[in-house]
Formats: C-alpha cells, structure tokens, sequence
C-alpha cells in the first residue's frame, strides 16, 4: 500500500499507509496524526485540512480546483505548495508522498 | 500526562464523542477512554444522510468518521448499541442498558439531538418518518423513487435538502411550512426567496404559511396530509422536519443545569466540574456574540470536543472560533459564517440571478456579525476572518464586486 509521510509542525513524523482512492486527508484522520482537523469532513467547505506538499511531489498531486483555490486564499499563512489534503486522491503515483503541516488550521 | 488508573467516559457516540476520544488520544491521555453509542455503528458523519448518502452516491465506510479497526488502535472502549441509563455523580458512576455499571474520572455527555414530532392524529402511520441517524435515512431512501411522492413538513435545512436529493432519485416532493418562507428561522428572506425558486424550478412544491390539520391514512400507512383549509395534499411518505431538541434527559435527571441544553461554560464543562458536554446537546457561551446559545452544527461538536478535551489534558484552551454552518442542495452551496445576533442591517453583494451572492449582516456600528454565502467561498471565508475580528464594513463597500473580499475593510 502507498505510504504518505505526514511531518507535524513540531517536527514528528507519521508514516503511515493510506490506501489507493483514499484522500490525504483521511489518511491522517484514520491514524489519528494531530495537525489536520478536517471540520467539513472533506466536502473542501473549510479550509482545515491545508498541508504543504514537499516540492518535489507538488506537481504529481494535480491541480487544485477553483473552489480550493478560494477556500486555500484565505487560510492562515498560505504558500506556493499549500493544498487541502481532502481534494488530493491517493494514487500509487504518490507512493513516498511526503508533507507538513502549518501551524494551525484555525 | 499520566493517568492509567482513571478512566473517561464517553455517552453518545455521535460526531461530537467521536471527535472527543480521538483528541483525547492526541493529546496524551493513556488512562483509559469508554465511549458509549447507542447506535449498532462506530461514529459516523450525519450530514451526508441528507444528501451524498441518501442519493446513494457513499458507500458505508465513507460515512464513517474513523474505521472501525481505529477504537482498538487506540485502545479506546467502544461500546455500541449500547445506552447510558443514569449517571451516579456521588459514586462518579454510568449505569449501561446492559447491566454495566463504569466509573469515571472525567465524564463527557455528547448524546446530541431528538427530532422533534408531532403530535397530530395520524402522527404514528407507517410512512411518516424523520430524519436523524443511519437508520432513519435507510427507511427514507427505501421510500424514495420514481412514481414516489413525498410530503415533507418543515422548510428547514434538513427538509430541502430531503426534497433537493427526492428529485435527485425521481420522486416527487412537496414542502410544507408553516412559516410564510422556508428557513424561517436560520436564514434571511433573500435566502429564503431564492432556495424557494430554486427548487421550485426542480419539481419541488410548496405549501407556505399552510396549517396541518392531520396526517391521513389508508391501511395503516400515510396517504396525505390533511391542511386546515381542508385540501388534502396526496403522499406515500411523510418526512417530519421540524427541528430538534436537545437529549438531556440523562443531565437533568443528574441533576446538572440544563435550559434548553445541557448549560456549560468556555470550556464544555457542567455544573459539575467533573462532567462536560459537548455537541448538540449543550447550551454553549458565545463569546463573540456575548450571549449563550445550543448549536447544532459539526464545527461546533468539534470544537467544544477540543474544549472538553484540553480541559481534561490540561493544555491551554483552545481560541474561540466563530461559529458555522453549510449545506448543499442541488449544484448550490451555502455557507454561513457567524449568527446574525444584533444585526440591523443586512447588505447583498452579488447577484441571485447569477447564482453567486452573499448576505452580510451588520450591527448597528457596523461591525460584521454574519455572512450568509450562496456558492460564493471568499465570502464565507473572508467573511468568517472578519467576523473572528469584529470588522466594522462600510455597506457601500460590500456592494461593491469590484473590491475584492480581502479588500473590504479597507
């Protein structure tokens, strides 16, 4: 099964699998890793599940969708490499996906 | 922290508990977690049982909050279909519907919601539902269909979400409210117009301002409603949607504060220091707002589920958020951001005909207490940013499209 690093704001890390066809998000909300909230459940109504993909992996994660984008805009501290983990699909493609979390999701 | 020895009982394993015992976990809790669920399932979404889940487009797990395999992983008491009868404050005990007797060190109360019913002849007929958890929604997709017909009685939230999937799935519907506009109570009357014409021009009908005499039957089962102008209006369905009361039986009978709510303060805490309530069954400060209030909303269970559960794990409180609410039906998306408490004017930016548009509602010195959002997310999320701030706006400005969200309190 593909494995996503996910990297806390304080530095820890969480490998963890997260199967094909699930959201990045839900990979973090099944294992419990601090850092994502996750509020609307993945509907990309909330903005609290924004992660920074590492550079080397933003591009294979896709686009992000004109309803992200707004909801992305006005997140805290946004960054060229800010996504919201539900909008991206895990695909074997993103086996070694690794990211990190902001501060804060409030 | 270190507390093996003691344990946190969790009543009600809704959105709200589901949340709590995860965060517990998170923040370092290692004593022991039970949480308590009425329900066969493990904690699971309820929004999409008005909407993706009751047009059939989300499997079983999707509506999960956590897998099921996540409770042992975390080494947390799951206890399903199971239901918590009385709680012995003087022994710090919960009484189970098995026969179970737990004792807790903290004890969090998140048993939600009741629909509420009525209590007109006819009321008890096979086909007259409502909707609140999985099961509810299973009797209701079952009833919905081509050749189907559906009244639904109250024009709120969960009603014209029901109606927007009931024509998603080929069924007639008809909504019937007793207010002059739907959402009467939760939404201002721009909003009202434009979802009434919106699903009208999907098939949807409406009764507004109507009076139910009874509910009308033939074999058992509901075949109409009956209203007090004497029209009977034809169904094979009833959904009763009439909002919800809060489950606090369990927290007066203990003898907590309770008015409209289990009452607890900033911290989702009772009138007893060791018990909290979180979710839908509280009556919860609101800072911004200055004022208390019951929510019943996701972010709401989830926040009060981080009050509860820094509280216990010692860590600071968390900062108050502002309060929201969304929904979907059909292609729109509205979300609310804040409550228009105190509001005195209410200023529309952006066109209803173009279907993007949001309501902005201001007190009387202009500081922004509420946007109402209409598939118009810089609005909902600006708009929740400034109202966290007490922006004051200037309404010529909010007019204004051509300035953008950011720009406004400029």
């Amino acid at each position: 099964m593909p494995k996503v690093t996910y990297i806390e704001y304080n530095g820890t890390e969480h490998v963890v699998d997260v199967p094909v066809g699930t959201s990045v998000m839900r990979g973090a909300v099944d294992n419990n890793i601090p850092g994502i909230d996750a509020d609307c459940g993945g509907e990309c109504a909330c903005a609290t599940c924004h992660v920074y993909i590492e550079p080397e992996w933003f591009a294979k994660t896709g686009a992000r969708s004109s309803q992200e984008e707004s909801m992305l805009s006005f997140a805290a501290v946004t960054q060229d490499n800010s996504r919201l983990s539900c909008q991206i699909e895990m695909t074997a493609e993103l086996d070694g996906l690794v990211l990190r979390m902001p501060e804060g999701q409030h | 922290m270190t507390t093996d020895g003691s344990r946190i009982v969790v009543i009600g394993a809704g959105h709200a508990g589901g949340s709590a015992v995860a965060l517990l976990r998170q923040y370092g809790w290692s004593g022991a977690i039970a949480l308590i669920g009425a329900e066969p399932l493990p904690p699971y979404q309820r929004p999409p049982l008005s909407k993706a889940w009751l047009k059939g487009e989300a499997d079983g797990d999707s509506l999960l909050l956590r897998p099921a395999r996540f409770y042992a992983d975390q080494r947390i008491d799951l206890r399903l279909s199971t239901r918590a009868v009385a709680i012995d404050r003087a022994e710090r005990q919960v009484r189970l519907s098995d026969g179970a007797a737990l004792e807790y060190a903290h004890l969090i109360i998140s048993t939600g919601a009741r629909p509420r019913t009525l209590s007109l002849p006819g009321a008890d007929l096979r086909g007259v539902l409502t909707l609140r958890g999985a099961a509810d929604a299973d009797r209701l997709k079952a009833a919905l269909g081509p050749g189907r017909r559906i009244a639904i009685i109250g024009g709120g939230y969960i009603g014209l979400e029901v109606a927007a999937s009931a024509r998603a799935l080929g069924a007639e519907a008809v909504v019937l409210e007793r207010e002059e506009r739907v959402l009467a109570r939760v939404a201002c009357p721009v909003l009202s117009d434009f979802f009434t014409r919106y699903h009208a021009a999907r098939g949807v009908a409406f009764e507004l301002g109507c009076r139910i005499e009874a509910l009308e039957g033939r074999g058992g089962a509901v075949a109409g409603v009956r209203l007090s102008d004497g029209r009977l209006v034809a169904c094979d369905t009833v959904l009763v949607g009439v909002g919800a009361a809060a489950d606090e039986d369990l927290a007066r009978d203990a003898g907590l504060d309770c008015d409209g709510g289990i009452v607890v303060d900033g911290q989702a805490r009772t009138s007893d220091p060791a018990i909290f309530a979180i979710g839908d069954c509280t009556r919860r400060p609101l800072p911004l707002y200055g004022r208390s209030f019951r929510l019943e909303s996701v972010p709401n269970a989830l926040e009060q589920a981080k009050q509860a559960a820094a509280a216990i794990c010692g860590r600071p409180a968390p900062p108050p958020e502002v309060p929201w609410f969304w929904s979907d039906q059909y292609d729109i998306r509205l979300q609310i951001a804040g409550l228009p408490f105190d509001a005195t004017e209410t200023v529309l930016r952006g066109d209803p005909e173009a279907g993007s548009f949001a309501i902005f509602h201001l007190a009387a010195d202009g500081t922004l207490r509420a946007v109402e959002a209409v598939s118009a997310a810089p609005e909902f999320m600006g708009g929740k940013m400034m109202i966290a701030r007490r922006q004051r706006l200037l309404p010529e400005r909010i007019r204004d499209t051509a300035i953008s969200v950011k720009d406004l309190p400029a």
